[in-house]
């Protein structure tokens, strides 16, 4: 066991884990941040996507010991109180979920393209989403959604 | 499969006792309600305290709020939003002061078990009836107040209005309701559909904004219970068979891990609700467990099916196609017409075992503590679960709650209790709450697949261009088999779902099937047996619309013949309407004529497309639900194949919430898309050999369509389902257009033009 100083949305917290602990467990079992999914744990589909510094990384295949002083950007940070990320308006605008699992996932990896790209094409939408597997198939609103927020920031 | 998947366990509870349970009963349930919001001007408000709970679905205190049951499992089609919906459209409830919560298992809700698209169907009308009852009661209550006759008072929004213009509110009415005798049944109306106002109106699900903050609870989201651990299980790749020894010394060395221990195996058939059993490794956090689990050292015994091969066993299916089998269905004489043929329309197709991955794998938290048992775990048969919980803690059923989380996708894996059931196991073993994760190898070696399917048929057409005979033969594992070794043979139900229902006018039609007995857990996966069905049925019309030199929806308008309702119970004994009598739920032609017609106008059919470029078509009804659908494609130089555009047509009956069946047409195409495309499990020495998404590939955006357009048919009949009956029609349709694209058949999938 080793202890180690994250900055979690905002927010320093100590935790303790084995080194090659995947950020992803950190942050559901030692910090109940239960907002970032299991889906695959090997970097296959994107469920666990969390943000290291704005980019966008798949926390189940990032050991908790190369994390260092990163921020740590959760779905549950990227937004506060009753206000939201124009993102996450733009999935609640498209009611783009159906059963939601895959949803914070694909939300922050769509947060991190519109900031690197706040107008994305149709292929760099696919290019950045690609990683993100939803298995009810919401690709098509995804896409609008995406669409819809990048708009919204070019407004 | 025929016992007790969907013949018996639909109809648990009637649908008379469940409609004396939803307006009869006044006992209602306590439940804890939030009384945070109230009215204040004129009377709106009564006794805050003050619950009025006239049945189990609904309950209104004294400041107005409203609490709706959803008794259904939220796996992704929005039903915990559209029948509380549906109640407080009846009951005329403002949706916003409305909180909806989730039911227990409990047969007290009548049906629970949340599969076969039949939510919708099953309980739009005794919901309707409930909130309707409720509304007349208010409405009573009101009348009482003012000494005015009921005639002229009229429940709207949340406040009940006289003609002269003086209204009250629902919740100053509460209490005041609840001492009024239950109405007489005929005397409950039900609304005209045109007063309708959320009943096929756009609404967002409930759950979005949890859904988008991460606030939303899955299985594994639940953390309230101090001192929970975590489980994971090492399983026999060959499912079902034992171990023969293990050593857990470098195990018990992971920092974290606590205890290893075993499960026993169930041997094969497995059963649908005993765990498989193996070496269970808890821990104090997900990953000591995981890697307890990697450094344990397991030697397996061999079962029955350590020689299954699934390349040798599906061939071994499709030899068997090909000759002479047992007779499910037959009229005319299919030896003659066939030889009298002047064309003949021969192929074989395979379908390969396909696997659900739901994106939360199977998961649960289970703590069995003083006699009890808790669970919270996405299940999408909370009575099943219990039932299964209870048989295998020998515990009375009083005795164990099943709460039911969101579902992260479960399209038919989640309908089994197995999951449940071993985090329950392992709660009694340890005397703690245990959380247990199936990893997505954990769900992919050792799921219910989707069976492989083996089919050959064969068409003739006679001299006047006329299609005179069909054969078509059928070869799979039963999910009876699954339970129980004897059942070596597909079901009435299974060929009821895409074969022996086939709706054409020929003249000689047989279908035929051979035993083929299960090597693996077989399950039903979102459309089950139609998958193959409406594969092999909707490429082979597209030959036939070739051979017959005429267009492919023309073809098949043709072979509808004239509308009629057709009695397939006449046709052959083992007809099956998805439970439901012919009578009540007639297969027409004219609705599936109408929604093939419809298709060809909104899909543009027969557009030009330039070279490379294609458009193919195939209709079915399936869950008693009319679909058409027409699929473009595109393939490029590199034989990538895109979906630019999808045209659905549905006729569900009156179509309840529009906004999700779009959204579960959308997800179907994707979903049926992805089984096409990318795909298939394969069996070596009776273990999958796939094991996480990089071999079993599911389709992301770029394979999914790009657009797809959901034409609803405007109607009032009865509501049906429409979880399933996407995927049925798009995979023939996706095939069809393909070779329009390609000049190349599909006769196989997954689809691999190279
Ligand atoms: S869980 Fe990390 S990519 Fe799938
Ligand atoms: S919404 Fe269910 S997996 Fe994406």
């Amino acid at each position: 066991m080793a202890t180690y100083q994250l900055i979690v949305n905002g927010e320093s917290r100590e935790v303790e884990a084995v080194p090659n602990t995947p950020l992803l467990w950190v942050l559901r079992d030692n910090l109940s941040l239960t907002g970032t999914k299991y889906g695959c744990g090997v970097a296959q589909c994107g469920a666990c996507t969390v943000h290291l510094d704005g980019a966008p990384v798949r926390s189940c295949s990032t050991p908790v010991s190369a994390v260092g002083n990163k921020k740590v950007t959760t779905i549950e940070g990227v937004s506060s109180g009753e206000s939201l990320h124009p993102v996450q308006q733009a999935w609640m605008d498209e009611n783009v979920p159906q059963c939601g699992y895959c949803q914070t996932g694909q939300i922050m990896a769509a947060i991190a393209l519109i900031e690197k790209n706040p107008t994305p094409s149709d292929s760099d939408i696919e290019t950045a989403m690609s990683g993100n597997i939803c298995r009810c198939g919401t690709y098509e609103r995804i896409r609008k959604a995406i669409k819809r927020a990048s708009n919204a920031a070019a407004k | 499969m025929k016992t007790d998947i969907y013949e018996s366990k639909i109809f648990k509870v009637s649908r008379r006792d469940f409609l004396k349970s939803t307006s009869m009963s006044m006992t209602g349930l306590l439940l804890g309600i939030n009384l945070s919001c109230s009215d204040t001007s004129k009377k709106l408000v009564g006794n805050p305290d003050y619950i009025f709970s006239p049945n189990l679905f609904i309950s209104l205190n004294g400041n107005g709020d409203v609490t709706l049951i959803a008794h259904r499992s939220e796996m992704g089609t929005g039903i915990r939003t559209s029948l509380p919906l549906v109640m407080a459209d009846e009951m005329e409830a403002d949706w916003s002061r409305v909180k909806v919560v989730q039911a227990v298992g409990d047969e007290k809700y009548g049906d629970q078990n949340t599969d076969g698209s039949y939510s919708v169907r099953m309980f739009f009308t005794p919901l309707r009836k409930a909130g309707a009852t409720v509304r007349l009661l208010l409405e009573q209550a009101a009348a009482n107040e003012w000494g005015v006759d009921v005639a002229d008072c009229k429940a709207n929004n949340h406040e009940v209005f006289h003609s002269s213009g003086k209204s009250l509110g629902f919740g100053y009415l509460a209490e005041k309701a609840a001492a009024l005798p239950m109405p007489a049944e005929g005397s409950v109306k039900l609304k005209e559909p045109k007063d309708f106002k959320y009943i096929t109106k756009q609404s967002s699900i409930v759950d979005l904004r949890d859904i988008v903050t991460g606030r939303a609870k899955f299985g594994l989201d639940n953390n309230h219970l101090p001192n929970t651990k975590i489980a994971v299980i090492k399983r026999n790749p060959e499912p079902g068979a034992g171990l023969k020894s293990f050593t857990s010394d470098n195990a018990v060395k992971v920092p974290g891990v606590l205890k290893v221990f075993t499960l026993d195996a169930p041997g094969f058939p497995t059963n649908f609700n005993k765990p498989l059993g193996g070496v269970v490794v808890v821990a104090d956090n997900t990953w000591a467990a995981l890697e307890g689990r990697k450094a344990l050292d397991v030697t397996w015994s061999k079962g029955i099916n350590a020689d299954y091969n699934s390349l040798a066993y599906n061939g071994g299916m499709l030899n068997h196609a090909k000759a002479k089998g047992k007779v499910r269905r037959e009229s005319g004489q299919i030896d003659k017409g066939l030889t009298s043929a002047k064309k003949i329309i021969e192929a074989d197709y395979i379908v390969p075992l396909l696997s659900h991955t739901p994106m939360e794998t199977p998961c649960a938290l289970a703590h069995v503590h003083d006699n009890v048992c808790e669970v919270w775990a996405p299940v999408q048969d909370p009575q099943g679960v219990r039932k299964s919980l209870a048989e295998a803690l020998g515990m009375d059923q009083k005795a164990v709650t099943v709460n039911i989380t969101l579902l992260g996708g479960a399209f038919g894996r989640k309908s089994k209790p197995d999951f449940v059931v071993e985090a329950a196991l392992i709660s009694r073993t340890m005397g703690t709450p245990i959380k247990i994760l199936w990893t997505r190898e954990d769900d992919i070696q050792h799921d219910f697949y989707h069976f492989p399917a083996a089919q050959h048929l064969k068409v003739g057409i006679d001299e006047n261009n006329k299609v005179t005979s069909w054969l078509h033969r059928s070869v799979f594992p039963p999910i009876g088999g699954t339970s129980d070794a004897n059942s070596k043979e597909a079901s009435g139900a299974e060929l009821s779902m895409g074969m022996i229902d086939l709706p054409y006018a020929i003249e000689n039609v047989c279908c035929e099937t051979h035993e083929s007995p299960a090597k693996i857990r077989i399950g039903w996966l979102r459309s089950v047996a139609n998958i193959h069905h409406a594969f092999a049925v909707g490429c082979t019309l597209d030959e036939v619309a070739k051979a017959r030199g005429v267009d492919p929806i023309q073809n098949v308008l043709d072979l509808l013949g004239n509308d009629r309702t057709i009695d397939f119970n006449s046709l052959t004994s083992e007809f099956w309407n998805y439970n439901e009598k012919l009578e009540d739920y007639p297969w027409s032609t004219a609705r599936f004529r109408n929604v093939i017609e419809t298709a060809k106008e909104k899909s543009n059919w027969g557009k030009n497309l330039p070279k490379g470029s294609g458009q193919g078509f195939a209709a079915h009804r399936s869950f008693l639900t009319y679909v058409a659908c027409v699929v473009e494609v595109k393939v490029d130089a590199n034989n990538k194949i895109r979906i630019p555009k999808v045209d659905y047509v549905v006729d569900c009956g009156v179509p309840v919430n529009p906004e999700r069946i779009k959204a579960q047409f959308e997800g179907g195409a994707a979903f049926a898309a992805s089984l096409a495309l990318k795909s298939e499990i394969t069996v070596k020495n009776g273990a999958v050999e796939q094991s996480n998404f990089h071999n079993y590939q599911v389709g992301r955006m770029s394979d999914s369509p790009y657009e797809t357009a959901v034409h609803i048919i405007e109607s009032n009949e009865k509501p049906t389902g429409v979880g399933e009956p996407p995927v049925p029609p798009f995979i023939p349709a996706l095939c069809n257009a393909i070779y329009a694209a390609t000049g190349k058949r599909i006769r196989q999938l997954p689809v691999r033009l190279t």
